[in-house]
């Protein structure tokens, strides 16, 4: 379990005169364990946040720290043993034409972990699928099968900060609620740090402690879960933002 | 569910050519195709028993002979059967195309998915040396190289080699570019793979099909530049019995005895054709939207 820590990050793009920042400020902090959201609507920068979390995106200001340590410091494979990411669409993050069993050895490999055949069968039983599942491919899998392993390939590493990148956004509901409840159980086993991008107001009530909502690149407000009853939030745009979200629950 | 485990027990990649030759033979044009490098190869690996006469046996009582009798294509002006010439013709011609496909193929693909996934200046000094080369028609490009090479096949196979990568290396480049991003390609940094590590293991298996479709596609006109540098005195040097060096021979008797310009003629036209129409074909078999329908 480790805690994380963002200080100050920012994202400038150009120079001088011309200099956009995409990114302003964003400061949170994450303890150990702790679910935390980050809501907004699209455009928003919270998908941004975690690509810069895992260095997928580099040119940011500012610290971000996992268990005191700063990512820019931490070795490559630390740091893949530290974070990893769970991508929004299943149908995009798989390699289509590698079966699940070379998406799950190839970490390994890199890594050069030992009892490679054990660790996969745990990964792929932990995630809820058969053991015969490590020789498909991607397009026998559906949709949420497909999330599954993407998952299943993110703990394969024993990461202790897990990146949710709305990891449910592109399933249909009654997956949805399968791959949620999986995501929480395993960190009630295995103790993770989440941090969690949605757009789902629903998503963020039965999975998060906090959730920090974000506008124009800005955190505007950070909330506790129980805000969301009653919608105790301060700032108008977080008020606006979880009222319409409430209506449209009900619409519904 | 069931079918799909029993089907996919069965070694993948024997499995995955046989749907790719069966959905080749369901079209007309493409199983033609295939039918005719069937053929080439076959009579390619059977040479010594399918020619009737020795390809380089002289027989000036007869030459010149028009076809039919003993000399099924006729002879040329030194007596030589055109027919063995040609059937002989046939591992010269499949010796070209194998020896640049397997040049051209890694160097192109090696090219394009470094210089598309590293990017910046790396990309833009890559391309500038492709254009460089693709700026030049690839028989006067080829030219030049077996002018300062001297004339030889296998120069020949090295000038038509160095002319015919930079295509295959801007299809690379391109599908590089359309897959750099992919959420797969993050999530295999993520893992602290190398940038070798996922251009070989990520990039390139993606790149794979169209380059293959457009290294067969390519086959046609690799066959024809040798034909033509064959006709220029470039390529094969006489006696071989190389098609396209065959037609240079035979255009000084071409009014007077037509078989010897025709029959070379006829076999770069349908090994060619049939070339271009398997490309095509595999391009639709290939199709990751028909390989879903299958």
């Amino acid at each position: 379990m480790k805690s994380v820590d963002i200080r100050n990050l920012s994202i400038t793009l150009g120079h001088g005169a011309k200099a956009v920042k995409i990114l302003p400020d964003v400061s949170f902090s994450v303890a150990k364990g702790e679910c935390f959201g980050l809501v907004g609507e699209s455009g928003s920068g919270k998908s941004t946040i975690l690509r810069c979390m895992s260095l997928l995106l580099t040119q940011w200001d500012g610290k971000i720290t996992i268990g005191g340590k700063d990512v820019r410091q931490m070795p490559l494979i630390e740091r893949c043993r530290t974070l990893q990411m769970v991508f929004q669409d299943p149908y995009g993050s798989l390699h289509p034409r590698q079966s699940v069993r070379t998406v799950l050895h190839e970490p390994l490999r890199i890594h050069g972990m030992d009892n490679r055949q054990e660790r996969m069968e745990r990964a792929i039983t932990e995630v809820g699928l058969p053991v015969d599942f490590l020789d498909r491919y991607p397009h026998q899998l559906s949709g949420g099968q497909r999330q599954r392993v993407a998952i299943a390939r993110a703990l394969i590493l024993e990461p202790s900060v897990l990146l949710l990148d709305e990891p449910t956004s592109a399933l249909d509901v009654s997956v949805q609620a399968e791959i949620l409840n999986l995501l929480s159980d395993l960190r009630a086993k295995r103790g993770f740090t989440y941090i969690m991008v949605s757009h789902d107001l629903a998503v963020v009530d039965y999975m998060c402690d906090r959730f920090a909502v974000m506008q124009a690149g800005e955190i505007v407000e950070i909330l506790d879960r129980e805000a969301l009853d009653g919608n105790k939030a301060t700032k108008p745009y977080a008020r606006q933002l979880i009222e319409a979200s409430l209506e449209y629950d009900s619409a519904v | 569910m069931t079918a799909q485990i029993a089907k996919s027990s069965i070694p993948g990649p024997m499995q995955a050519l046989w749907n790719i030759v069966r959905f080749l033979l369901k079209s007309p044009t493409s199983a033609f195709g295939l039918i005719v490098i069937a053929v080439l190869v076959i009579v390619a690996l059977l040479a010594p028993w399918i020619a009737t006469h020795d390809p380089y046996a002289q027989d000036l009582q007869n030459v010149l002979q028009a076809p039919g009798g003993a000399h099924l294509f006729g002879t040329d002006e030194l007596g030589r059967d055109i027919f063995s010439r040609i059937v002989w013709g046939t591992r010269i011609t499949l010796t070209i195309i194998f020896l640049v496909s397997i040049v051209v193929g890694p160097i192109g693909l090696a090219v394009g998915t470094t210089s598309g996934y590293i990017g910046g200046k790396f990309d833009t000094v890559m391309m500038r040396i492709t254009d460089i080369f693709l700026s030049f028609p690839s028989l006067i490009l080829s030219l030049a190289f077996v002018a300062a090479l001297g004339p030889s096949l296998n120069n020949a196979i090295i000038a038509i080699a160095l002319t015919s990568w930079p295509p295959i290396a801007r299809l690379a480049r391109a599908e590089t570019l359309t897959f750099r991003s992919a959420d797969y390609v993050a999530a295999a940094r993520l893992q602290g793979a190398s940038t070798g590590r996922i251009i070989f293991k990520s990039i390139v298996p993606m790149c794979l099909p169209s380059v293959l479709i457009r290294i067969t596609l390519n086959m046609a006109t690799v066959i024809l530049t040798a034909a033509g540098l064959g006709f220029l005195g470039l390529g094969a040097q006489p006696p071989m019995p190389e098609w396209g060096a065959m037609i240079a021979m035979g255009r000084r008797y071409m009014i007077d005895s037509w078989w010897l310009v025709t029959f070379p003629g006829i076999a770069i036209l349908c090994v060619s054709l049939a070339f271009n129409l398997l490309g095509d074909g595999l391009r639709d078999a290939l199709d990751p939207k028909q390989m879903n329908r299958k």
